[in-house]
């Protein structure tokens, strides 16, 4: 008997008990879905919180003050903020010091609240220089950035990202008008493009809603501070991103030597590239997939189960039929790859239908909740062969079962 | 107890004299406890599953007194059944099949499925199925048991035909007249055979 006729006769059974043979393939099919969908969801996820993230702004580093770990032990969060200051920032966008570095932004932040005539609103003013629009890949769509006499002349001027000035100023242009922060008056000399898209997470809404005035003027009338030469932290633009390792290298020397460190563990400056922020935010989404293809994958393995049930019940039932083929010169093997095949095709089939229900799913869902999903194709491929695989590995039992039985105890059978 | 090729035989006993036994260690469906039975010359005791199923599938063709056609298929696809088994290919299964079907005169009713059938005409694609093989020695359970009249004077005429074409029928029954057409009547009683005759004169 070739192996056209083992499938013939396979599809004829499952032909015969259609309901029962549907069923089964639903159990399969709502498993194998579920896993394409879940993954779809967790790399859709991922997606969008690493193009959310460079969106930041490419080839950056970010040093904040204070090292994780100190030989004289556990630092104050306080007197390591101050650790970092202009002067830092000053040497490093020098170009003879550091080459592949090609802009330099220092910052500081807090929360103000913004007045403009009756309207309030609170969000993040940030302090920081020229350079800063480049280094996050940001554009002014009206008015003009922060320049350096800005800086150098601590000019009340403030540039407001669109969110802000909404807020503030409804439908009005906001150029022109003043703002108070912190019961000083700044004059809008221009407006952030919107990077929101979607809008719908915590990156993309807080970048645009902020208010960006020159450091100088931030550290003298709005946050005020002891040291007011301190900044939060240093944005720093590579080259290229080919030169990124040479500039984080450049980074580091330069700033342990103007801090006085020399063991280098001994650090009072941590820098963070966006790689390692990628990481730790798509790590959260990883836990998060693994455990929803986890729960999937338990609803795969029940409904295995419920293959091997049917095929166990089908055996059972068809205990004449088997010892009539048996009499008529079916040998052992023959009857178990007749039922293997039986069992596959219901996993197989489960697992194409499946796979299209996943497909489809992850194409009309992301509408429906406002959820990105993206398609893994390994996994729908996995997926499929995994459902075959549980036809065949579940199918085993049953199919030796049937091959046992001796031809006369099957035919005796009523 | 030895059966000779063509012979007619029909075995006849009260229920439980182990006649079906008896049949189903001659159509090696079981293998005796003790003893030895030689088909054709060869010990079937010492036969793994494989042979055994080799047999079945060349040498003997069996008739069951519940027909035992699969409910699904229809009359030509059951009786190509042994010849798929036999790895025969599709287009001289068809033609043997149907060749078969037509000697027991079912040729109008290949597409049926059994359930369109009657008793009789459902014992006679079973009749057919166990044709197709062309073996040597076929093997009959009560295969009018669940016959009227009519339709088991229909198969026991098929019967005797298979008889005149130089097979060798054995089969099992309960009925006298039925067992009247046969050339040798073994009577069996608690698992021995208690008479062993040759008809003088077989009914027709």
């Amino acid at each position: 008997m070739n192996s056209l006729e083992t499938f013939r006769t396979g599809l004829e059974a499952i032909r015969a008990h259609r309901m029962r043979s549907a069923l089964t393939v639903l159990g399969i099919l709502i498993g194998i879905a579920a896993v394409i969908m879940t993954v779809g969801l967790g790399e859709g996820a991922q997606a969008k919180v690493s193009s959310e993230i460079s969106s930041l702004g490419t080839n950056l580093l970010t040093v904040s003050p204070g090292s994780s770990t100190s030989s004289s032990g556990i630092r104050g969060g306080f007197g390591s903020a101050t650790t970092l200051t202009l002067q830092d920032a000053d040497a490093l966008a020098s170009k003879t010091v550091a080459p592949a570095i090609a802009a330099v932004a220092p910052t500081t932040q807090d929360e103000e609240v913004l007045t403009a005539g009756t309207a309030n609103w609170t969000t993040s003013v940030v302090g920081t220089e020229a350079d800063w629009l480049g280094v996050r890949a940001r554009t002014v769509v009206e008015g003009r950035f922060l320049d350096e006499e800005d800086v150098a002349d601590h000019t009340d001027v403030v540039v407001l990202a669109p969110t802000t000035a909404s807020e503030l100023f409804g439908f009005e242009d906001a150029v022109g008008q003043t703002v108070n922060i912190a019961g000083i008056p700044f004059t809008v000399i221009g407006e952030l493009n919107s990077v929101g898209g979607s809008g719908s997470s915590s990156t993309t809404s807080s970048q645009d809603d902020e208010a960006i005035v020159p450091i100088t003027t931030a550290a003298d009338q709005i946050f005020g501070g002891t040291t007011r030469d301190s900044v939060q932290s240093i944005l720093i633009e590579a080259t290229s991103s080919t030169t990124l390792t040479a500039a984080y290298q450049e980074t580091d020397d330069e700033l342990l030597m103007l801090h006085h460190i020399t063991t280098p563990t001994d650090a009072d400056f941590t820098i963070a590239t966006q790689q390692q922020l990628l990481s730790t935010a798509t790590s959260v989404d990883k836990t998060l997939t693994v455990l929803l293809a986890g729960i999937a994958a338990i609803s795969l393995l029940v409904g295995g189960i419920g293959v091997m049930n049917i095929m166990l019940v089908s055996v059972t039932e068809r205990v004449r039929e088997i010892g009539l083929r048996k009499a008529l010169g079916a040998t052992p093997k023959l009857i178990r790859r007749q039922f293997l095949v039986e069992s596959s095709i219901l996993g197989l089939s489960g697992g194409l239908l499946g796979a299209v229900l996943g497909i489809v799913g992850t194409q009309v869902l992301p509408s429906l909740v406002n959820q990105p999903m993206s398609l893994s194709v390994w996994a729908t491929i996995g997926a499929i062969v995994i459902a075959m695989a549980i036809g065949l590995g579940f199918g085993v039992y049953p199919a030796t079962r049937a091959a046992r039985l001796a031809p006369i105890d099957a035919l005796r059978n009523e | 107890m030895t059966i000779d090729m063509g012979e007619y035989v029909a075995v006849m006993g009260p229920s439980g004299s182990g006649k079906s036994t008896l049949m189903h260690i001659i159509g090696c469906l079981d293998v005796a406890t003790s003893g030895i039975y030689r088909l054709a010359g060869d010990d079937v005791g010492h036969m793994d599953e494989d042979d055994l199923a080799a047999v079945r599938n060349r040498r003997v063709g069996f008739v069951f007194q519940q027909f035992n056609l699969l409910a699904s298929m229809t009359a030509e696809r059951n009786v190509e059944l042994p010849l798929v088994y036999a790895g025969m290919d599709r287009a001289e299964r068809r033609a043997r099949a149907t060749a078969a079907l037509e000697r027991v005169g079912m040729g109008d009713r290949l597409e049926h499925r059994p359930g369109e059938l009657s008793g009789g005409q459902q014992q006679k694609v079973a009749i057919a199925r166990a044709l197709v093989t062309d073996p040597d020695l076929v093997l009959a359970d009560e295969p009018t048991g669940n016959l009227d009249s009519v339709s088991s004077a229909d198969v026991m005429a098929v019967f005797g035909e298979l008889h005149q074409s130089g097979r060798t029928v054995v089969l099992i029954t309960h009925e006298a007249d039925v067992a009247a057409r046969a050339e040798r009547l073994v009577r069996m009683h608690d698992g021995m055979i208690s008479s062993d005759d040759q008809a003088t004169e077989p009914a027709r």
